[in-house]
């Protein structure tokens, strides 16, 4: 994992899913789980992926689209092994690797959700975006935001800024700040920097809505809702593909239909009726096709 | 693009910039005490960390911003202390020693944010208070007077750290210790003391930088949140020509290019293409002008040990 498996963010997101399929496999005895977090370095998750492999883990998995590259060398050498990577769609197959899934959440999809969201909170009609680089899953999330906010508010006015770093705190509660003297009253953001920018929004009292994991427990009085990644049913699935002999190959994709991506809200915060009952029409309408989430 | 310069836009830059500057302006100050003596301290990042992590372990548990700061500086005092032994008494290559103690620094809050707190969760830091009579000012009165006390008391160092290192008795010790420590020995100065005494000093400023972001300005706390800070304010010293002033401009200026890019993006004025460079801008900035700087006051013993007799 490239941060800490209690970002709040990506990484918590896969070791949340890993503690949940744990406990349903009957816990350690039923499955033995080794994480290496803060795998800033590429060589180092690489030395680590490598090193799991070689003592024989059932399933691998590189959780991070910088890993890519250095499991496409690995998975050669353990062909017996399964291995995983995310966020990504490529499984590497058409370069006759066959021990590689893929998983991808569909971010634009509750990005779009919490998007209509904004538009409906935002009473200056400013909202304020805080993505990090402007690639992966950060952007799918922030396309699929903006196309929610101005699909539902036609004048609202979405701020963007990418800080260039998934992991520079300060300057993500700068970008905060900055949204703020910009006049916006809800803000966004992708990230484990998001920390910072929660900071700022709970000073500034403005509304966060979260995305890859929970984000509720940061600033229960600023989080009004979170898109979460939920791996659990695509790790239960791969190791269930693994037993039966099927190492790679598939692609799977989180969204709002499959489960593996869900809107989860603060009860604390009161969210209007009406609100909640616009996300449920977009995310109805994501589900059967008739609203598309990215431009 | 005229919109990215407009009066609330040029505000915004300079609020930002002043508040982004803090924790690089504790951290440099500090740093630029101990190289003024001959030390570097390239763990000054760690030890924001670890200044971080407690002051938010001891706020979390506690809600005491006072015991906060004293923890921040507690433990950046007993950093500092290490890394004095390591490169006054043992004479350690001043730069590993430094890295190492920034791995240190790094390992030990993350392991213990692990074990004591497992979890984040926003907290009441330092609230901001406005200055009475000067936050009323038109403009400035939001740029400048409206800050929490952290923020006012980086920038007060400032002037006393100059008085200190140029109108005192201590201030020409660490001069001498830095520039011509044989020199200085041979008047009875201790060169070892006083590189103690600096090392801690910026020990306990780079601390109090660490708890400036988690009980401050970000006031939540997430495993290695200073995201290389430490070594942009290590920088800022070379940058500042090794005095408080310089020191300062640098970091307002960094900080407020980083500010002007965040404008640039939310006033979305260049093709996100364009993205990239903008972005990009205050490391520019920072490598042009350490490429350009002044050497002049560079300490010429700087990162040199320093051993009776052998110099």
């Amino acid at each position: 994992m490239p941060s800490a498996s209690n970002d709040g963010a990506f990484s918590q997101s896969m070791f949340d899913a890993l503690k949940a399929v744990q406990a349903s496999m009957g816990g350690e005895a039923g499955m033995k789980l080794a994480v290496s977090e803060g795998m800033v370095q590429v060589p180092n998750a690489a030395a680590a992926i490598r090193d799991y492999a070689q003592q024989g883990y059932d399933l691998v998995i590189a959780h991070g689209t910088q890993y890519g590259n250095s499991l496409q060398e690995i998975a050669k050498d353990f062909p017996n092994i399964a291995f995983a990577w995310g966020t990504a769609t490529d499984t590497f197959a058409d370069k006759g690797i066959k021990n590689v899934f893929a998983y991808n959440p569909r971010a634009q999809e509750g990005g779009y959700a919490l998007g209509v969201l904004a538009a409906k909170l935002s009473k200056s009609g400013i909202i304020g975006v805080c993505g990090p680089v402007e690639a992966g899953d950060a952007k799918t999330y922030v396309d699929g935001f903006k196309k929610g906010v101005t699909d539902t508010k036609k004048d609202a006015k979405v701020n963007v800024v990418y800080t260039g770093s998934f992991s520079d705190v300060s300057l993500m509660a700068a970008a905060a700040e900055t949204h703020s003297k910009a006049g916006a009253d809800v803000l966004t953001g992708s990230s484990q920097a998001v920390v910072g920018a929660i900071g700022v929004a709970k000073d500034k009292k403005a509304i966060w809505l979260g995305t890859q994991a929970l984000q509720t427990a940061l600033a229960p009085d600023t989080v009004g809702a979170s898109q979460v990644y939920d791996f659990s049913g695509v790790v239960k699935e791969m190791l269930a593909l693994s037993a039966k002999g099927t190492k790679g190959g598939t692609a799977f994709e989180l969204s709002l239909k499959t489960g593996g991506l869900k809107i989860v809200y603060n009860d604390k915060l009161s969210i209007p009726a009406d609100a909640k009952a616009a996300v449920d029409a977009a995310m109805k309408g994501i589900i059967d096709g008739t609203i598309k989430p990215l431009p | 693009m005229n919109e990215l310069f407009t009066l609330p836009v040029l505000l915004g830059v300079l609020y930002s910039g002043v508040r982004l500057a803090t924790p690089y302006l504790y951290a440099a100050l500090g740093e630029m005490f101990a190289q003024r003596s001959g030390v570097v301290n390239l763990g000054v990042d760690g030890i924001m960390l670890m200044g971080a992590f407690t002051a938010f372990f001891i706020v979390t548990n506690t809600g005491s911003l006072a015991l906060g700061m004293l923890g921040a500086m507690l433990i950046g005092l007993l950093m500092g202390l290490l890394m004095s032994f390591v490169s006054v008494n043992l004479r350690a290559v001043q730069g590993i020693s430094g890295i190492g103690l920034y791995l240190f620094g790094l390992g030990l809050s993350s392991l213990l944010f692990k074990r004591l707190l497992g979890s984040t969760k926003a907290i009441d830091g330092f609230q901001a208070i406005p200055i009475p009579f000067l936050s009323d000012l038109p403009y400035v009165g939001d740029v400048f007077f409206k800050h929490n006390a952290l923020v006012y008391v980086a920038f007060a160092l400032v002037p006393v750290a100059a008085f200190v290192l140029n109108r005192t008795t201590l201030g020409l010790k660490i001069r001498a210790a830095g520039m011509k420590p044989e020199a200085a020995d041979s008047l009875g100065v201790s060169v070892a003391g006083v590189r103690y005494f600096c090392v801690c000093l910026g020990g306990v400023m780079a601390g109090v930088a660490g708890a400036s972001l988690s009980i401050g300005l970000i006031n939540l706390f997430q495993e290695n949140m200073t995201s290389g800070l430490g070594f942009i304010a290590v920088a800022l010293v070379y940058f500042g020509g090794w005095t408080p002033v310089g020191v300062m401009v640098g970091a307002l200026l960094f900080s407020m290019v980083n500010a002007f890019q965040l404008w640039v993006q939310v006033k979305d004025i260049l093709p996100s293409s364009y993205r990239d460079f903008v972005v990009m801008l205050p490391y520019v900035l920072t490598i042009v002008a350490l490429v350009f700087g002044r050497r002049a006051r560079q300490p010429t013993a700087l990162s040199k040990p320093f051993s009776r007799g052998e110099n």
